[in-house]
């Protein structure tokens, strides 16, 4: 069964500009924006509550009745951001987090108030915490969202509606509780509809003939016929897992603890449902609201504890505890499934697959993807070209390695110009001039002639020549362009063994 | 006279199993890799060593290719049964369709790059810790006594064989390693006394070798196969003798 819980926050800014400058703390004051040439309050503090002023009051009404008011202005977008942020401390209570404009939250608790030992300590933890940061909260806990909502609001502190009685609930509240808007309930109420249960039996064709679609939706909502969706701020990975720490962990044999529980909890899963692990994120959630993460990815799908924490393993320093992490999350962001066929990659045993697989895990988490390579021929003449990164590592060649050609072992990654002495028109060189050291060459192959596949690129053909020094050094060196088109540039590209 | 004999036959069995230790020569009954015959004599148990470390030295680019080309033609010999090599270097300078000749299939290799000599020594020592690697290849310039006893220790476990290649060292300084060679271009043999650049032909030098006799030879790559040149003054004077004189 579904449960929801709805954190309604009746000062929301005006306790955050308390956070800001505690100096305001017993003041009564009120948050203003302008609207259409006047200034109106947005919210207010509990005391200036008491002394009658609500928000959507102009500021001068009020200033005329308390002259020494204080007001702030309120920034815009600021419900949103705080919201936001209030949503993803909550990821500590359960995955599932929402935001509710203007001024709450909507948690889906389903399956996570155990953690602290049923839904009242539950909420009751939130509502200590929250009170720690200096806000007031009023929470609820019901089937639906709707119904949570309202008894956010309207009910007593911390209601827990238990499963299947948000009728009996709603029936005594005002038809506000239905989070209608103001049109609708003037209307209610002219008609002498003052609480719900005056109304809730009602047809629905009736309710909506008169008051429009949006009520009849309500109420199903705030009774559980009709489906309602709350978007959580971070979308619920299928494979998370958590932990919470029942005391603030600071060490780091404590993390690596926390992180071996927590993989081999995931690895079990991913073992019966019969997949692998490609890329893997640990979050830490502090004490003080910051959250810090170490992520891995493996070039296989792994399940293998053991070593998805060696992966781990040299990151957890990065980890900064200071007062300590209350929340580990790991989450499984990308998963595969594990196929027998995949084992006979290098026609080894598939055991030897899983230690070179694991080994380049383990070099890849200390310098980098990009670090390791493979290559595939690929059909080109074009040296540059002639080679292929594999991708993924252990991707099969499509064509054969060509061997008709003299290809040097050692290729410079950019051609290096030289000085020749060559005979025209195209004769190889007689010497060349190299990072200068004079080479007199004896022997010499060649030309081979490549020529830029202009379909990729425009440039000169290259004629490469093959050429031995006195001391039997190879080199690999070409000219660039023909000799009609002025001097053309020579460089060195490769050494042959 | 017999007395003398068995003592003799003795000696030699516990040398096997000592070099066998050291990770050195295999304990016998295990074959020779086909192909590395004519470096077999230098070393004990006249078995070139696989689970060990070589060392290679080269100064010059050149001679950096001709290194890299042995060790490749090496490497191809030892992974003709199967098996991966680790290629571990500073940049992209291997050109993958080079290796092919040498016998060595591209594909086998995985390249890994980076710049640190830290990084670089951890991913060495722990790709030779790796006992389903078959080969593993670093390229860098110094080497540490203790680091290099640290690899060593790695392949004793595991049986990898390593080839370390030193580029332009500051000195040939004392390492743990098995053997030290030094590979040099020599000019190349033409085929059928056609004109024109032949196949590769290199002066292999073992500086040293554990319990075993240095030696130098004349070799050329022929038809994928070592072939070494009976006749000296076929060649053209090697490359250390041009320079000292000697």
């Amino acid at each position: 069964m579904t449960r929801y819980a709805s954190i309604w926050f009746p000062y929301l800014l005006t306790e955050y500009a308390i956070r800001k400058k505690p100096e305001l703390r017993d003041v009564p004051f009120v948050l203003v924006s302008p609207q259409r040439g006047r200034m109106v309050i947005d919210s207010a503090t509990a005391t200036a509550m008491q002394k009658g002023i609500r928000p959507g009051m102009v500021l001068a009404d009020c200033k005329a009745i308390f002259p020494d008011l204080l007001m702030v202005k309120s920034e815009p977008g600021r419900p949103e951001k705080l919201l936001y942020a209030l949503a993803e401390w909550s990821i500590g209570y359960t995955p599932f987090a929402a935001v509710d404009l203007p001024d709450g939250l909507i948690l889906d608790t389903s399956g996570c108030t155990h953690l602290w030992g049923g839904e009242t300590a539950y909420l009751e933890n939130i509502k200590t915490k929250m009170a720690a940061y200096g806000y007031t909260v009023h929470t609820a806990i019901a089937d639906t969202i709707g119904t949570a909502w309202s008894a956010a609001r309207f009910g007593q502190p911390a209601t827990i509606i238990k499963t299947g009685k948000q009728r009996d609930f709603l029936l005594q509240l005002p038809p506000e509780a239905l989070r209608l808007e103001p049109e609708i309930q003037a209307r209610l109420k002219k008609l002498g509809l003052q609480r719900i249960d005056s109304f809730i039996d009602m047809p629905r064709a009736a309710l909506r003939r008169r008051f429009g679609e949006t009520l009849p939706l309500r109420i199903g909502q705030a009774l559980g016929h009709e489906v309602e969706m709350a978007i959580p701020i971070k979308p619920v990975e299928p494979y998370q897992e958590r932990l919470c720490s029942m005391e603030p962990i600071s060490t780091a044999t404590g993390i690596a603890i926390a992180l071996q529980k927590l993989l081999e909890i995931l690895c079990q899963r991913l073992d019966s449902e019969g997949m692998g692990l490609r890329y893997c994120v640990f979050k830490a959630y502090r004490v003080d609201g910051d959250v810090q993460q170490i992520e891995i990815g493996t070039g296989h799908p792994s399940r293998n504890a053991r070593h998805l924490f060696r992966l781990f393993e040299h990151k957890i320093a990065t980890l900064e505890p200071a007062l300590g992490f209350e929340l580990f999350l790991l989450e499984a962001t990308k998963t595969e499934t594990v196929t027998e066929a995949q084992a006979a990659i290098w026609n080894m045993q598939s055991q030897n697959d899983t230690k070179i697989a694991e080994l380049l895990d383990r070099i890849s988490a200390k310098t980098g993807n990009h670090a390791i390579r493979r290559f595939l021929p690929d059909e080109h003449y074009w040296p540059e070209r002639s080679v292929k990164q594999a991708k993924p590592l252990w991707e099969k060649p499509t064509t054969t390695w060509r061997t008709d050609l003299p290809r040097p072992i050692h290729l410079l990654d950019q051609p290096e110009v030289i000085e020749v002495t060559a005979v025209l028109p195209d004769y190889p060189p007689m010497l060349f001039r190299y990072k200068g050291k004079l080479y007199t060459l004896k022997k010499a192959d060649g030309p081979e002639r490549i020529e830029p596949e202009w379909w990729l690129s425009d440039g000169l053909f290259r004629d490469y020549y093959c050429v031995e020094d006195e001391d039997g050094a190879r080199y690999w060196v070409f000219r660039s362009g023909p000799y009609h088109a002025g001097q053309p540039e020579w460089f060195i590209h490769g050494f042959f063994a | 006279m017999q007395a003398a004999t068995e003592k003799i036959a003795l000696a030699k069995e516990l040398q096997a199993k000592i070099n066998a230790m050291q990770g050195l020569g295999k304990p016998s009954g295990e074959p020779a890799i086909a192909g590395l015959a004519p470096f077999d004599n230098a070393f004990p148990g006249h078995v070139f060593p696989t689970g060990a470390i070589h060392e290679f030295v080269s100064y010059e680019p050149s001679h950096a290719a001709a290194t890299s080309g042995f060790i490749t033609a090496v490497a191809g010999k030892i992974l003709k049964e199967g098996g991966l090599c680790l290629w571990i270097g500073n940049e992209k300078k291997i050109f993958p369709p080079g290796l092919k000749h040498f016998g060595l299939e591209p594909d086998r290799v995985i390249f890994i790059q980076t710049l640190k000599q830290k990084e670089k020594l951890w991913i060495i020592e722990e790709a030779l810790k790796c006992e389903a690697l078959t080969i593993v290849v670093g390229e860098m310039k110094e080497l540490g006594f203790t680091e290099s006893r640290r690899l060593q220790l790695a392949v004793e476990h595991s049986g990898v064989t390593g080839f370390i290649h030193r580029f332009c060292p500051y000195s040939e300084n004392a390492v743990a390693c098995a053997t030290r060679w030094k590979i040099t271009p020599l000019a190349s043999i033409p085929n059928d006394d056609l004109p024109g650049v032949g196949n590769s032909c290199w002066d292999v030098q073992l500086l040293k070798v554990k319990n075993g006799r240095p030696a130098s030879w004349q070799i050329s790559w022929m038809d994928k196969q070592f072939v070494q040149s009976g006749q000296k003054n076929f060649f053209s004077p090697s490359f250390h003798e041009r320079h000292t004189g000697s």
